[in-house]
């Protein structure tokens, strides 16, 4: 270290300028981190919320299940039968499209989900009233609706039919497809699904989009999936069947996959350069007796130093922009997805100084002599 | 200053203490058709506290023999004894670590790091030797004030003269207190005033410090602070 930090200050010009770049792409390791929380919790935080182990779906639902799936209720209370099956209920989703009930209300798109009042997948409400038989009209809506400007009491009327919804109480952050979250009777939900007004025809009556289930660990599902005509995917399995989820994860993934790659050549690129310009100085310190190892040893930390600060630095930065921008994008910052996107960076970063500075070992100490310089 | 013509009974007199000694060192260099012959047979041997002067033309071999001396290049055929050891069955991490612990090497033009002062040039090789303590730090600051460059000692390489950087350059070779100092052109650019002044300098420490010290050089002027003078011509010694 004896040799790179002086050299550091040295040449803090040129380390400036690739500790600016590093910085730069640790602020934006920071944001894409947070837009993927955020892309994430926005498409599949109601789902991850349920207090189910797994959904069971119709069998021959493909891709999008949570749209193409159609069970029955009795379908649920046969899964309820199962050995290992703790609860079973049935799970209603629909995005709907609804205004509020005055005259030229607001227009907003909900992500409605129908349970059983007083059933295990029904939420207790932050505020207001939980769902009831007794008021069948009545939903909670999340707090991604309230930020619309509807309020406990509002009335919306939803879908074709034009249902009226009667806001009973709130819930907490939740949305689906990046659509905020109502939890509606599962009645209430049937009729938005069927989509017409006057009485449900008994078919409709019985409808849901899934069972939901707990199970115990170790529940074999395969032989249930068989009898009753499902198929059964655990929570973390459904998520991708949230409308846009695995594509969004995908490309971000895909994009952050190419950041940390582009710093690794960035970084290995740049000390490649100055390890050139080094050569003779590295071929006096073998003259003089320095091991190629403790050269090595100093390279690289030199590589951590300005890798570490300009991190740091970017991700303290890339922290401050992100909290100017929560609220208004899908934006969540999440310290162990935060310190991973810096931890790659370093480590991605030292990985692309390490190759560079293994020219090290073939500079001859003879260069550092009169004829051969 | 002893003359050419003298050097066989001058090195038969300084084999007997020598710490470095050369034997029928050979160095091929190149492959046949164009293969040079850049030492031929080459015999030395080097007393503490002895400064042997090596001069020749330009080609002749002499940087050729500085780099076989101090184990920076293998030689084709001979043995090279520092201190005891024959470099030439070390493997090249070894030699670099006998290097570290018995050499010194003055440079043509100095050959300083830019980005440390006077003193930092003494104290990194120090530290290439795991040795940078309180006992090291005085030496350094003892073999600056013995060169003249105390009042320099903060400066970097590009506020020093071309003197004032050789300068630094042999208390750098001095500051582990090697048995061997190997010097290579010091003066070659220096006017003639700072070229008295380094190679009497190196003169002084050489017998100050009991180094074997080998200098090549093709200024004949400064030949005579030497205790012998040996010319390589076609990689012959003589």
């Amino acid at each position: 270290m004896f040799l790179a930090l002086r050299d550091l200050r040295f040449a803090r010009g040129r380390f400036a300028l690739i500790g600016a770049v590093v910085g730069m792409i640790a602020v934006l390791g920071v944001i894409l981190s947070g837009l993927a929380s955020g892309l994430a919790d926005s498409g599949i935080s109601g789902l991850r919320a349920l207090p189910v182990t797994h959904l069971a779906f119709d069998r021959s639902a493909t891709g999008e299940l949570f749209s193409r799936s159609t069970v029955t209720t009795d379908t649920a209370a046969r899964w309820a039968e199962q050995p290992g099956v703790r609860k079973a209920e049935p799970l209603g989703q629909q995005l709907v499209h609804a205004q509020l009930g005055v005259p030229g209300g607001k227009q907003l798109d909900l992500a409605v989900l129908g349970v059983r009042p007083g059933g295990f997948l029904a939420p207790a409400p932050l505020s207001g009233a939980p769902l009831a038989g007794s008021t069948p009209n009545g939903v909670l809506v999340s707090e991604d609706i309230l930020k619309e400007g509807v309020k406990v009491g509002d009335r919306l009327i939803a879908g074709q039919a034009g249902t009226e919804l009667t806001v009973t109480g709130t819930i907490g952050h939740a949305s689906f497809g990046h659509v905020g979250i109502v939890y509606a009777p599962l009645p209430l939900w049937q009729q938005l699904h069927y989509g017409l007004p006057g009485p449900l025809p008994d078919a409709a009556a019985h409808q849901a989009t899934a069972v939901a289930l707990q199970l115990a660990p170790g529940t074999a599902i395969a032989a249930a999936d068989r009898d009753l005509g499902t198929q059964t995917v655990d929570k973390a399995g459904t998520y991708g069947a949230s409308p846009g989820y695995t594509a969004e994860s995908s490309t971000m993934t895909l994009i952050r996959g190419f950041l940390y790659a582009i710093s690794a050549l960035v970084v290995g690129s740049f000390f490649t350069v100055w390890t050139i310009q080094r050569r003779q100085e590295i071929a006096l310190l073998k003259a003089i007796g320095a091991s190629t190892r403790y050269i090595l040893r100093d390279a690289l930390t030199q590589a951590a130093a300005v890798l570490l600060a300009a991190t740091a630095a970017g991700t303290a930065v890339g922290l401050a922009l992100g909290g100017a921008m929560n609220g208004s994008a899908p934006f969540s910052l999440q310290a162990d997805q935060v310190t991973l996107a810096a931890l790659l960076l370093i480590v991605l970063g030292l990985a692309g100084a390490a190759v560079a500075v293994r020219r090290i070992t073939k500079v001859q100490a003879l260069s550092a002599l009169g004829a051969n310089r | 200053m002893t003359h050419p013509a003298s050097a066989h009974s001058a090195a038969g007199t300084a084999a007997e203490a020598a710490v470095l000694r050369l034997t029928g060192v050979t160095l091929h260099l190149g492959r046949d058709p164009q293969q040079v012959i850049a030492l031929d047979a080459v015999d030395l041997a080097v007393a503490p506290g002895e400064l042997v002067a090596v001069t020749g033309p330009s080609g002749s071999g002499k940087s050729s023999l500085l780099a076989v001396a101090g184990g920076l290049q293998h030689p084709t055929a001979g043995t090279v004894h520092v201190a005891g050891t024959d470099l030439t069955t070390l493997r090249e991490h070894q030699r670099t670590a006998h290097r570290r612990r018995h050499i010194g090497y003055v440079f043509q033009h100095a050959n300083l790091f830019a980005s440390l002062t006077a003193r930092e040039q003494l104290l990194l090789t120090a530290h290439t030797a795991g040795r940078l303590d309180a006992a090291t730090r005085r030496r350094a600051d003892e073999l600056l004030e013995a060169v003249g460059m105390s009042a320099r000692a903060h400066h970097r390489p590009d506020r020093l003269s071309g003197g004032e950087r050789q300068r630094v350059g042999i208390a750098r070779a001095l500051v582990l207190a090697p048995e061997v100092l190997l010097v290579d052109e010091p003066t070659s650019a220096l006017d003639r005033a700072r070229a008295r002044e380094v190679v009497d300098l190196l003169a002084e420490q050489t017998r100050a410090h009991r180094t074997a010290t080998v200098m090549v050089t093709h200024d004949h002027e400064i030949l005579d602070a030497a205790d012998r003078v040996l010319t390589l011509r076609d990689g012959r010694l003589s």
